[in-house]
C-alpha cells in the first residue's frame, strides 16, 4: 500500500530550506517518512535555516509528530535554525503537545565512569555485601538467644511443615543421587584396584568417602538446590510484597517468626538426609562389588563395618549441621535482601543457590583439613 | 448512537458458576471518553479483562472496530491497555518497555523508536526516567509509564484501570488532563475503570454503572447528569458519597 503522505525538500537558497510534508502522516508510515526526513535533515550545516512545512499535513498521530520533533530538536542541537511552520489550528496543538515548538537545550554530555571508578564500587559493593551476611548472622545468634529465654516467640507451628518439605520430601531424589554418585564411584575404583587384585578395597574407598565427604556434600548440594532457593524467593517475594513490613508493624521480628523455623528445619533434616545418602552411596558401591568385582554381599559390608568408624559417621554428621546452618542462613539472608520485583526476586534466588554452593565447598574443605590437621 | 467503536451485548461474566456481571450492553462512541463506575468488588476491573479479551465471557460477545478483542490483528494490536499496577517488565527499563511494542509491530530502526519513546516518556512527565527500572519507580510513575507504553503504538483506543488511584492530587489533575488533550487533539477513544468521582466527572462524557449486589448495570449516561437527576439510591449515595445507613 502506498504512503498516505507526501514529502519534498525545497531550497530557497544554499542556507534557507524546508521540508514539505502533505497528507495524513500516521505511525504506520513512520519507516519510510523517518528515511526520507533523515536523509534531508543530513544535508542542513550550521548557521543553517531548516523549516517544516506543515500547511499540506492533513492529520498527523503521535508517533509521526515525535519524530519530526525529535529531528527538530536535533536540527537546533546542531546549530540549525528549525520550526514547525503553517500548520493549521489541529496539527499546531499536536505540535504542542509533542514538544515541537519549545526552546531545545543543548545536551550535556555525561562523563563516562571510568574502570577504577568501576572496580572501586564493586568492591565496595562485595564488602557491603559480606556485612550484611555478618549483621545477618549476628541478628541469628541474638535471636537464637532470646528464644532460649522466650521459646514462645518464635513461629513453632511452621517447623513441621518446613522439615517435610525439605526433608521427608528430599529423600527420594536424595536417596537417588548418592546411590549413582556410589556406583559411578565404585566402578572408577574397580578398574584401578582390579590391576592389583585389591578388589575388596572398594569397600574401603567408597566406605570412608561417602561418609567423610559425599554423603553430606551431595546431600547438602539437593537440598540448597530445592529448600535453599524455595526459602530465597518465598521471602523475596514477601520482602517485595511489603509482607515483612507488615510483619514487622505487627511485632513479628522476621528472624524468629521466618528464619529461624526454616533454619532450624535444615539443621534438623540434614542429618537425616545425611544417613540416608550414606546407605545410599555404601549400596550403589555394594552393587557394582557384588556384579563386576566378584565380591559377596557378606564380605563387601563386612569390610565397610571394619573400615568405617563411627567417627567417619560423626564427622559427616558434623558436616551436614554446618551445611544445613549455612543453607538456612544464605537463603534467607538473601531473600529478606531482595529489592526490585519480580527480577530482585530471580537475581537474589540464583545468588542464594551459588553463593551456597560456593559456602558448601569451602566449608567441606575446611573442615576436612581441621579434622585431618586434629588427627580425627 | 453514531459510530460505536465498542460494542458490548448481552455479556455475562464470571468464573466457576458464579456470576459477577450478567447481561451487560453497552456501546462506546469513537472519540470519547467512557467511564466504568462502581463501589469496591462490583466488577469493573473484571469487566475490563473480558473487553480486552483476557478471558472468555460466560454468554454475550463484545466487537471493537467489528472484530474480537482476541483476534489475531495482521497491522497491530486494536488498542492500548494500561493495568492498575502499570504492570511493566521487571527486567526492561521504563525506556525499553515503552519500545517493546514498537520493536514488535513496527519496522522502524533503533534511533527512531528511540525518538518515540522519549517523546512519550515527556508527554506523561517521565523524560527523567528513561534509564530507570520499574522497582525504582513510585506507583504513579508505574503507571504513568503504563500509559506511555499502552499509547506507544497510537492506538485509537485505550483502556485505563484505576488511572488516578495512589495518585497525588496534582499528578492525578494532570493525568486527567492528558487524557482529556490526547482525547481532543489526536481524538483517542478511552475506556477509564475508576471510583474517583472527581476525575469522572472532569473527564467522563458517558459512563456506566456497575451494581456487586444486583451484578448488573444499574444507571448510565453522562455521570453529571446521574449525580443531578437519578432517584436510584444506590447511584444517588454513589455519586453524592452519602451513606446508604450503614453505621459503624
Amino acid at each position: 500500500m502506498l504512503p498516505a503522505f507526501a514529502i519534498e525538500h525545497v531550497r530557497a537558497s544554499a542556507e534557507q530550506a524546508e521540508i514539505r510534508l502533505h497528507g495524513r502522516l500516521k505511525l504506520a508510515d513512520a519507516a519510510p517518512l523517518w528515511t526520507e526526513l533523515r536523509r534531508m535533515e543530513a544535508t542542513a550545516a550550521r548557521g543553517h535555516r531548516l523549516d517544516f512545512e506543515m500547511s499540506g499535513v492533513r492529520r498527523i498521530d503521535g508517533g509521526a509528530m515525535a519524530l519530526l520533533a525529535f529531528l527538530r530538536a536535533g536540527l537546533q542541537r546542531r546549530g540549525v535554525t528549525s520550526e514547525f511552520v503553517g500548520a493549521d489550528e489541529q496539527v499546531q496543538k499536536i505540535i504542542h503537545l509533542y514538544g515541537g515548538d519549545v526552546v531545545v537545550a543543548r545536551l550535556r554530555r555525561r562523563r563516562p565512569i571510568g574502570t577504577l571508578d568501576q572496580l572501586g564500587r564493586a568492591t565496595l559493593g562485595l564488602l557491603a555485601e559480606v556485612r550484611l551476611g555478618l549483621a545477618f548472622f549476628g541478628q541469628m545468634l541474638i535471636s537464637g538467644v532470646g528464644l532460649l529465654r522466650a521459646p514462645r516467640s518464635a513461629n513453632w507451628s511452621e517447623l513441621p511443615s518446613t522439615m517435610e518439605r525439605s526433608g521427608a520430601d528430599a529423600v527420594p531424589i536424595v536417596v537417588l543421587i548418592n546411590f549413582l554418585v556410589g556406583v559411578a564411584m565404585a566402578f572408577q575404583a574397580a578398574a584401578q584396584l582390579k590391576r592389583f587384585g585389591a578388589n575388596v578395597l572398594v569397600a574401603d574407598l567408597i566406605g570412608i568417602s561417602v561418609c567423610r565427604e559425599l554423603g553430606p556434600l551431595m546431600a547438602a548440594i539437593v537440598v540448597s538446590g530445592r529448600s535453599g532457593a524455595a526459602f530465597a524467593a518465598e521471602l523475596g517475594v514477601m520482602q517485595v510484597n511489603g509482607e515483612i513490613d507488615a510483619l514487622r508493624t505487627m511485632g513479628f521480628g522476621p528472624m524468629r517468626y521466618l528464619v529461624v523455623p526454616r533454619t532450624l528445619a535444615l539443621l534438623l533434616v540434614m542429618p537425616l538426609l545425611t544417613l540416608l545418602a550414606d546407605g545410599a552411596g555404601v549400596l550403589g558401591g555394594l552393587v557394582v562389588g557384588v556384579t563386576s568385582l566378584d565380591l559377596t554381599v557378606r564380605g563387601y559390608l563386612n569390610e565397610t563395618a571394619r573400615v568405617v568408624t563411627l567417627l567417619d559417621i560423626a564427622t559427616g554428621l558434623f558436616k551436614s549441621v554446618v551445611f544445613g546452618l549455612a543453607i538456612g542462613l544464605i537463603a534467607c539472608e538473601q531473600g529478606l535482601a531482595t529489592t526490585g520485583g519480580a527480577e530482585g526476586v530471580g537475581r537474589r534466588t540464583t545468588s542464594a543457590v551459588v553463593f551456597t554452593l560456593f559456602i558448601l565447598i569451602l566449608a567441606d574443605a575446611v573442615i576436612t583439613i581441621v579434622f585431618r590437621v586434629a588427627g580425627l | 448512537m453514531s459510530d460505536p467503536l465498542v460494542k458490548v451485548e448481552a455479556l455475562t461474566i464470571g468464573w466457576d458458576g458464579a456470576v459477577l456481571v450478567k447481561d451487560a450492553t453497552f456501546e462506546i462512541e469513537r472519540g470519547s471518553i467512557f467511564v466504568i463506575l462502581g463501589g469496591s468488588g462490583s466488577g469493573k476491573s473484571t469487566l475490563l479483562r473480558y473487553l480486552v479479551g483476557l478471558d472468555d465471557p460466560l454468554a454475550g460477545t463484545v466487537t471493537i472496530d467489528g472484530l474480537a478483542p482476541d483476534q489475531a490483528v495482521p497491522a497491530r494490536p486494536l488498542f492500548g491497555v494500561m493495568f492498575q499496577s502499570g504492570a511493566l517488565i521487571g527486567s526492561l527499563t521504563v525506556a525499553e518497555n515503552v519500545a517493546l511494542p514498537l520493536q514488535e509491530w513496527t519496522d522502524l530502526p533503533l534511533d527512531a523508536i528511540g525518538a518515540i519513546v522519549a517523546a512519550k516518556l515527556r508527554l506523561v512527565g517521565l523524560e527523567r526516567a528513561e534509564a530507570q527500572m520499574p522497582s525504582e519507580l513510585s506507583g504513579g510513575m508505574r503507571k504513568r509509564a503504563g500509559i506511555a507504553r499502552a499509547m506507544a503504538l497510537e492506538p485509537d483506543l485505550l483502556f485505563l484501570d484505576e488511572p488516578s488511584s495512589g495518585l497525588d492530587p496534582v499528578s492525578a489533575v494532570e493525568l486527567d488532563e492528558l487524557i482529556l488533550g490526547l482525547n481532543a487533539q489526536l481524538g483517542m477513544t478511552f475506556v477509564v475503570v475508576t471510583h474517583d468521582l472527581e476525575s469522572t466527572f472532569k473527564i467522563g462524557q458517558r459512563c456506566i454503572m456497575l451494581d456487586g449486589e444486583s451484578r448488573s448495570i444499574i444507571a448510565r449516561g453522562d455521570p453529571r447528569v446521574l449525580r443531578d437527576t437519578s432517584e436510584d439510591p444506590r447511584v444517588h449515595s454513589f455519586f453524592n458519597r452519602t451513606s446508604q445507613g450503614v453505621t459503624p
